[in-house]
């Protein structure tokens, strides 16, 4: 070992701790310290919900390779279960939050079953029943709202263990703690039996039928896990974000967003959700101050929303062709050819 | 209710069988595309919008009705042979899913461009079909229903003498069959995948005009794709008669939920009714009704 540490590149190379670590020690110290209240409220706490349900599809679509168009389905049941314990059962926030992510569990283990018999195109459409019956559901039954018109619902106050997190700030570090826990959690599920099994279950069902990995077991674990964390993301948007919902937040529109996001972040990477979500988030805002800056008075709020569905589109199927493993791929690619590039120029130097 | 009223069923049945031809009209073009190229054409629903939009703007520009229809139909074949180009080729041998989510971005791409080009306002479209009831043995038919009725059979039965009789409709089968041994004969994939498409454009054409005339043409149109998902789902992808008879099975039995069973609900089920019925329905047939049995081997 004293001699594979030697050589020269491989001293060099930092401990997989290190980053993680950096992030959360900048999201945690540095952010809250420099940030605007804009900063958190139109881009940090929507990116934290956005990558969070994000990390929950991939679990699903991009480890187990069950392609879910439901996703906003499953947000809206964690939302609207959130807001109901807290309403009706005066448990404590946090186990609101959990018991939500429960419920999105039982909604996603039900809208599951159909991928035990179902495959590809026919599951994926058949996600798009529960898309449809759980806006239907919360939208056509008013107790869900408890009888708001049109199913509009009120985030309360997030206030855990006697402190408040009703400022900007505030959610924001809500959120950021949630989804740090969650992603923690993702990151050993993924690299145990487990998330083998799920890897196993997507490249083939069939060879891993016949080494023993239990599928039903699986697939059903899968769509369980992915909706937990769906589900706990709805509350996030909802409470942290946008404060005030109705079900029609939660249209395929959101689905396919989300869906986006792993596409373009990387599928069946953990580091591909969020690198997508901040893609997703930040880019509207830099199309419209391009657009702005470019056309002028031309570019109103209809052109705007054209062309972003366009330049959307076209990153999707650029990706697909291009980088089907995303952006992640794209950055760890660029580091390793620089890190080769150093490794070569020291070895040349010795 | 004392006693069934048998011409209220009659008349919400036939009522029912024939929007379920106006599904079938959408989803033939996806069997048209699934049953070549194996991909799941999201797209569909906003290669209608773009036709109906290019055709309702060109009227309205004062343009005659055959040469509307005309440049239409020639920017759909356009738009074919283009997604052939930019899209399917640079994907060739990539797993369906992955097609698939190309046609979800596409789709973007299509309806951004649509209504960039052409505006976001709601168009009236008026194909001079009275819209008026027909009484038959005391059932009252919607005029237009009829008229729809009939073009998607039409189009049904030149579709399949195009597949059966034609040398071009024999090299769409061959595809379908074995795109590898296709290829060994010699048959060209890009020039036939190209034509599919286009002729999928020409068919969401015809289906974005009766849809246009029956809604209005703005971009709920293109979610028109979703009326029409369930109905493949029960028919199975890559069958012609299964779309239509899917179609059919689907638009009754929705409009018969609707209107017998809907109250218990709070209505507004048909949203999500037709896709529980496919569900429900694949649980015991997985490939739906006339779908192929996929034969799995270890």
């Amino acid at each position: 070992m004293t001699e594979l540490s030697a050589l020269p590149g491989v001293a060099k190379r930092l401990p997989a701790w290190l980053g993680p670590v950096v992030i959360l020690g900048l999201a945690y110290g540095v952010v809250p310290l420099i940030g605007s209240s804009y900063l958190y409220e139109a881009i940090l706490t929507p990116f934290l919900a956005l990558s969070l349900a994000a990390l929950g599809l991939n679990i699903l679509t991009g480890y187990t390779g069950q392609v879910s168009l439901g996703t906003a389905a499953f947000m809206a049941v964690g939302a609207y279960a959130a807001y109901n314990l807290n309403l009706r059962a005066g448990l404590p926030l946090l186990l609101d939050i959990v018991l939500a992510g429960f419920a999105a569990v039982v909604v996603g283990i039900i809208f599951g079953l159909p991928s035990l018999r179902l495959r590809g195109f026919y599951l994926a459409v058949s996600t798009l029943a529960a898309q449809f019956f759980v806006q239907w559901v919360l939208t056509k039954f008013s107790w869900f709202s408890n009888d708001s018109t049109s199913g509009v619902i009120d985030a309360p106050s997030l206030h855990f263990f006697g402190y408040s997190f009703d400022n900007a700030v505030g959610r924001y570090l809500f959120a950021l703690t949630i989804v740090t826990v969650l992603t923690a959690l993702a990151v050993r599920l993924i690299r145990s039996q487990t998330g083998r099994n799920f890897i196993a279950v997507r490249d083939n069902e069939i060879a891993a039928k016949v080494i023993g990995v239990p599928v039903i077991k699986t697939k059903l674990l899968a769509f369980a896990v992915s909706s937990f964390i769906i589900g706990v993301a709805g509350v996030i948007w909802a409470f942290a974000y946008l404060r005030t919902v109705e079900p029609a937040g939660f249209n395929l529109d959101r689905s396919f967003q989300i869906l986006f996001i792993i596409i373009i972040g990387g599928l069946g990477s953990i580091r591909g959700a969020y690198v997508g979500a901040a893609l997703i988030v930040v880019f509207p805002l830099v199309l419209s101050r391009v657009g702005e800056f470019l056309l002028g008075g031309l570019f109103d709020s209809g052109v705007l929303d054209m062309s972003q569905r366009i330049v959307l589109g076209a990153l999707i199927i650029g990706f697909l062709i291009a980088e089907p493993d995303g952006l992640v791929a794209l950055l760890s690619g660029t580091t390793r050819r620089f890190r080769w590039r150093g490794r070569n120029l020291q070895s040349a130097s010795i | 209710m004392d006693g069934f009223d048998y011409q209220f069923f009659t008349e919400v049945l036939v009522g029912g069988l024939l929007s379920g031809v106006m599904y079938s009209l959408v989803a033939i073009g996806f069997v048209l595309i699934y049953k070549t190229s194996g991909v799941l054409n999201f797209a569909q629903g906003s290669m209608l919008l773009f036709a109906a939009l290019t055709f309702v703007s060109l009227t309205e520009h004062g343009l005659p009705f055959v040469l509307a229809f005309g440049i239409t139909f020639g920017a759909m074949v356009v738009l074919g042979i283009g997604i052939e180009r930019a899209v399917l080729r640079p994907l060739v041998n990539r797993p369906p899913i992955t097609l698939f989510m190309a046609t979800l971005g596409l789709s973007y791409i299509i309806e951004g461009a649509a209504q960039l080009l052409w505006g976001t306002q709601v168009h009236g479209l008026d194909l001079g079909i009275e819209d008026t009831p027909l009484e038959l043995s005391g059932v009252l038919i919607s005029k237009f229903d009829l008229f729809a009725a009939a073009v998607a059979a039409s189009m049904v039965a030149l579709l399949t003498l195009f597949f059966r009789y034609t040398r071009i409709g024999l090299a769409f089968r061959a595809v379908a069959d074995d795109q590898f041994a296709a290829l060994g004969i010699g048959l060209r994939l890009p020039r036939i995948w190209a034509t599919v498409w286009a002729a999928a454009g020409a068919v969401s054409l015809v289906a974005g005009l009766l849809w246009g005339a029956r809604l209005g043409v703005q971009f709920s149109l293109s979610l028109v794709v979703l009326k029409a998902l369930p109905v493949l789902v029960l028919g199975g992808f890559d069958s012609i008669q299964g779309a239509i008879v899917g179609g059919v099975l689907i638009g009754a039995t929705e409009k018969l939920a609707e209107v017998y069973i809907g109250d218990y609900f709070n209505g507004g089920i048909e949203t999500w009714f037709a896709y529980v019925a496919a569900l429900a329905f694949l649980l015991i047939r997985p490939a739906g009704l006339f779908g192929q049995r996929l034969v799995e081997r270890v």
